[in-house]
């Protein structure tokens, strides 16, 4: 694994690429999470609300993408954390994460992220804001 | 409606960042790393403890603002935005509450759109801030019109 500090500007971390997403993953993130609304789980409640299916949890997602910079934390650690939800994560959806470095200043490393589906359509966006210890 | 609940604040209310529902996160986000779940990881790293992953603090209870009644359902979770002071460290305790930052309407593609900004904070219990967690819910008008009767 490449260390941080040799990360050129334009440079990603290393993708990672999803399971396709299954009703079990839903199922544990809204035990963990606390977040039950029935749409990311009951196939029903989600067709009442106007959805194809269930949809994963956004946050679902956020949090997957937060993943690539784990391995770092001897680096530094998410300061700030923006994100913008920009499309829906169906069952069987395929997310790839990707970090790339942006800009970097003494204390800090800016990112841009993203995950996107198996059709290439971004569902989420943002930036990453890694505080260097 | 919604506008006059600008500036409205909840009750701080005592939270645990807990190992065990840490570990159920980190497994939720396929994020098992042993800096998340292991002690002695923990003790051997620069946080001296181990550490909640970032998004974590959607586990925590805000308190209730009064007058801010939102439907359970057709909501729309727009943005979502961290800010840390530092890691939460497992094990400690955090003061939480909730304000509603702003609210607004929009002309959109589906009608009017209510932006209501909620603001969520994680202070030590010395009242020194460890995260901030930024929320934008749109509110379509369907739901809107619905929440005026």
């Amino acid at each position: 694994m490449k260390e941080l500090k040799d990360l050129q500007i334009g440079e990603s971390l290393q993708d990672v690429t999803l399971s396709p997403v299954s009703r079990l993953d839903l199922i544990k993130y809204a035990g963990a999470s606390g977040d039950y609304n029935p749409i990311h789980t009951i196939d029903e409640e989600a067709e009442k609300a106007g959805l194809p299916g269930i949809i994963a949890h956004g946050m679902w997602t956020m949090g997957n993408l937060a993943k690539l910079f784990t391995p770092y934390y001897e680096e530094g650690f998410i300061e700030d954390y923006t994100i913008r939800f920009k499309g829906m994560v169906f069952l069987n959806d395929v997310v790839t994460l990707n970090a790339t470095l942006d800009d970097n200043e003494e204390e800090k490393m800016k990112f841009k992220v993203n995950a996107t589906n198996q059709d290439g359509n971004e569902v989420i966006k943002g930036n990453v804001v890694l505080c260097k210890i | 409606m919604l506008k006059h609940g600008i500036g409205k604040r909840s009750n701080k209310v005592k939270n645990t960042v807990e190992r065990g529902a840490v570990k159920k996160f980190a497994e939720a986000i396929g994020d098992l790393h042993p800096i998340f779940i292991c002690e002695e990881t923990g003790k051997q790293s620069r946080y001296n403890h181990n550490i909640a992953p970032p998004t974590f603090p959607r586990v925590f209870d805000y308190g209730t603002i009064e007058e801010l009644n939102l439907p359970s359902k057709g909501l729309i979770h727009g943005e979502q935005i961290y800010h840390y002071e530092r890691p939460l460290m497992v094990g400690e305790d955090i003061q939480c509450y909730s304000e509603v930052k702003d609210y607004y309407e929009r002309n959109g593609k589906s009608g009017e759109m209510g932006f209501l900004l909620l603001k969520r904070y994680g202070e030590d219990l010395e009242g020194n801030l460890i995260f901030t967690e930024e929320q934008v819910v749109i509110i379509t008008e369907a739901v809107r019109k619905e929440m005026m009767v």
